[in-house]
């Protein structure tokens, strides 16, 4: 395929892909609680833009339908319930410790190549305008699972849960032209009530642990009170009564 | 045989043309900026003035200099000279470019960094040794991405001729190309590194703990201060030209005609003015970033280029 031959449309798709395959590295890389959120807004942009142009290029109306639920569910609805989150738990503006930035990205891009070349052989087999861009939505999946296992921030690891969710839609969309209507409605609507869940949680976390970072899930209650004085100031007596709860 | 003459005239025009043209951006960047922050504007001809002043002066050079300090100038200023012989700027049709490849470019720039560092390293002061050691750290990480943008666009257009590449560039027409575009972002981002611009550098302050490239010219003054200001000019324009070759090539002159000539000298004047806005813009909206920030901007910058790469092979169908 020469891409010099391609419509306008088909390199729009091309393009539009690409770019969403770098918002992901842009959370990859984001620490601040408030862009990663944008971010992931502009990830469901693009993943909308993409859908919709593949709908015009080849004429399934029904991934107009799917382009909608994408844009109402990942670029208004989820990015505002997570702001609104974030800005009750007073977290937006944190920004986390990521470890390796670098090696991160680099790792990225290693997940990258190897999609390609999962992708390569249905690449082969397949007749689709859209073929070359199945490995851009493994890709995009396998890049929301990296950020949920490096992160330590719980809402940045639903971020990473939704940007695996916004792949695998994604990758419905240009590999079959769409799921059936009624299992993508099902999807969205489960996704809807997962992250609304998912805020119920966060205040259930913070209260029995008096933090977001999962990492300090690991530690016993009882040894954090006689290891970091600290802890007790912060959440004092939160701390102390369901947190055995929550561990058994 | 005389259009074959013609081309080499040009590519020697051209050339002269970089070099007294390069002042005149930086001039234009420092315009520009003053605008933008509120602040008196020199003339656009301040650098030549700076220029003229420091080659006027003497020289002091310190007691235990040795050859390397005194030749680091020449050297620097004669790799920038050579680096800008193969860079088409109002002309596609280079036969200079035919000697010198894209990669051999990147060599005439780490020639320049290299004996820079040593002469910073040569007189023993610690500002030099403190400055060559941070270019040499910004280098090792600029440089691979740096090269992994010229693979990218090399791909392709099948050649590291670069008179060639924008030839191609300039027949393909405009294409959304999302390997160019990670590309070009790679690039900016090299290019502000290397050109020592904010966030990375900051070209004007001589406040000690923040500077890179001013620490280890610190010890030059005169002729040798003035060949090395000029050849960093030269650099600048360097970048510029090529992020516009890379992205933008249209309106560059194709053939040997009087108006092809002037339209590609004009169109590559304004579109030089335009990039000189666009990064006063980002300098004016960017703080400098902690020297331990920069491996990660850098870092960004070469996942971009490999990005890119990626991008092509897997998207653009590899050709």
């Amino acid at each position: 395929m020469d891409f010099a031959h391609l419509g306008l449309f088909n390199q729009a798709i091309i393009l539009f892909a690409a770019l969403a395959l770098l918002t992901s590295f842009l959370m990859l890389a984001q620490a601040r609680m408030l862009p990663l959120i944008f971010t992931f807004a502009w990830q469901g942009f693009l993943l909308a833009t993409t859908t919709v142009l593949v709908a015009v290029v080849t004429g399934h109306a029904d991934l107009y339908v799917s382009a909608l639920l994408t844009f109402t569910l990942k670029v208004l609805i989820i990015p505002w319930l997570l702001y609104r989150l974030s800005v009750r738990l007073e977290m937006q503006y944190n920004a986390e410790e990521i470890a390796h930035p670098t090696l991160l990205l680099i790792g990225g891009v290693v997940l990258v190549i190897f999609s390609y070349f999962v992708a390569k052989s249905i690449i082969h087999l397949s007749g689709l305008a859209t073929r070359n861009i199945i490995a851009v939505s493994i890709a995009i999946e396998l890049l929301g699972m990296l950020l949920m296992c490096v992160r330590k921030s719980a809402v940045a690891q639903v971020i990473g849960f939704m940007s695996m969710e916004s792949g695998i839609f994604f990758a419905a969309s240009v590999s079959a032209y769409g799921m059936p209507l009624i299992v993508e409605l099902g999807v969205a609507f489960d996704i809807l009530v997962a992250s609304i869940l998912f805020g119920v949680f966060f205040f259930h976390l913070r209260d029995s642990f008096g933090s977001l970072d999962v990492g300090q899930y690991n530690h016993l209650s009882e040894a954090n009170e006689t290891d970091t004085p600290d802890d007790r100031t912060n959440a004092p007596a939160q701390a102390r009564t369901p947190a055995t709860g929550g561990h058994a | 045989m005389d259009r074959e003459l013609m081309f080499w005239a040009l590519a020697v025009a051209q050339t002269l043309a970089f070099i007294t043209a390069a002042p005149l951006l930086a001039g234009w960047v420092q315009r520009v900026k003053c605008h933008l922050q509120n602040r008196a504007a020199p003339s656009l001809w301040q650098p030549y003035r700076d220029l003229a002043k420091l080659f006027g002066k003497n020289m002091v050079v310190a007691h235990n200099a040795s050859w390397l300090f005194r030749a680091t100038p020449y050297i620097v200023f004669g790799a920038m000279v050579l680096a800008c012989t193969v860079v088409p700027l109002a002309v596609v049709q280079v036969p200079t470019a035919a000697i010198a490849d894209v990669i051999v470019l990147v060599g005439f720039f780490s020639l320049a960094r290299f004996f820079t560092a040593l002469a910073g390293l040569d007189i023993g002061t610690a500002f030099g040794g403190m400055g060559a050691s941070r270019e040499m750290m910004v280098a090792a990480l600029a440089e691979p991405a740096m090269l992994m943008v010229v693979f990218t666009f090399s791909m392709t257009a099948h050649t590291t001729n670069l008179s060639v590449a924008t030839g191609y560039i300039l027949q393909q027409g405009l294409l959304l190309r999302p390997s160019f575009l990670f590309a070009l972002l790679a690039l900016a981002m090299v290019a502000v590194a290397e050109a020592s611009r904010i966030p990375v550098d900051n070209p004007t302050t001589h406040l000690e703990l923040t500077m890179l490239h001013e620490a280890m010219i610190l010890e030059y003054g005169g002729r040798h201060l003035a060949l090395i200001e000029w050849a960093s000019q030269i650099k600048l324009m360097i970048y510029a030209v090529l992020l516009i070759d890379f992205s933008f090539p249209w309106g560059i002159a194709n053939e040997l005609s009087a108006p092809a000539l002037a339209t590609g000298v004009v169109a590559a004047a304004a579109k030089l003015m335009l990039i000189g806005v666009v990064l006063v813009v980002w300098e004016t909206v960017m703080a400098k970033m902690r020297l331990f920030r920069v491996p990660q901007f850098l870092g960004f910058a070469f996942m971009l280029a490999v990005l890119g790469m990626l991008t092509h092979v897997m998207l653009e169908g590899g050709n």
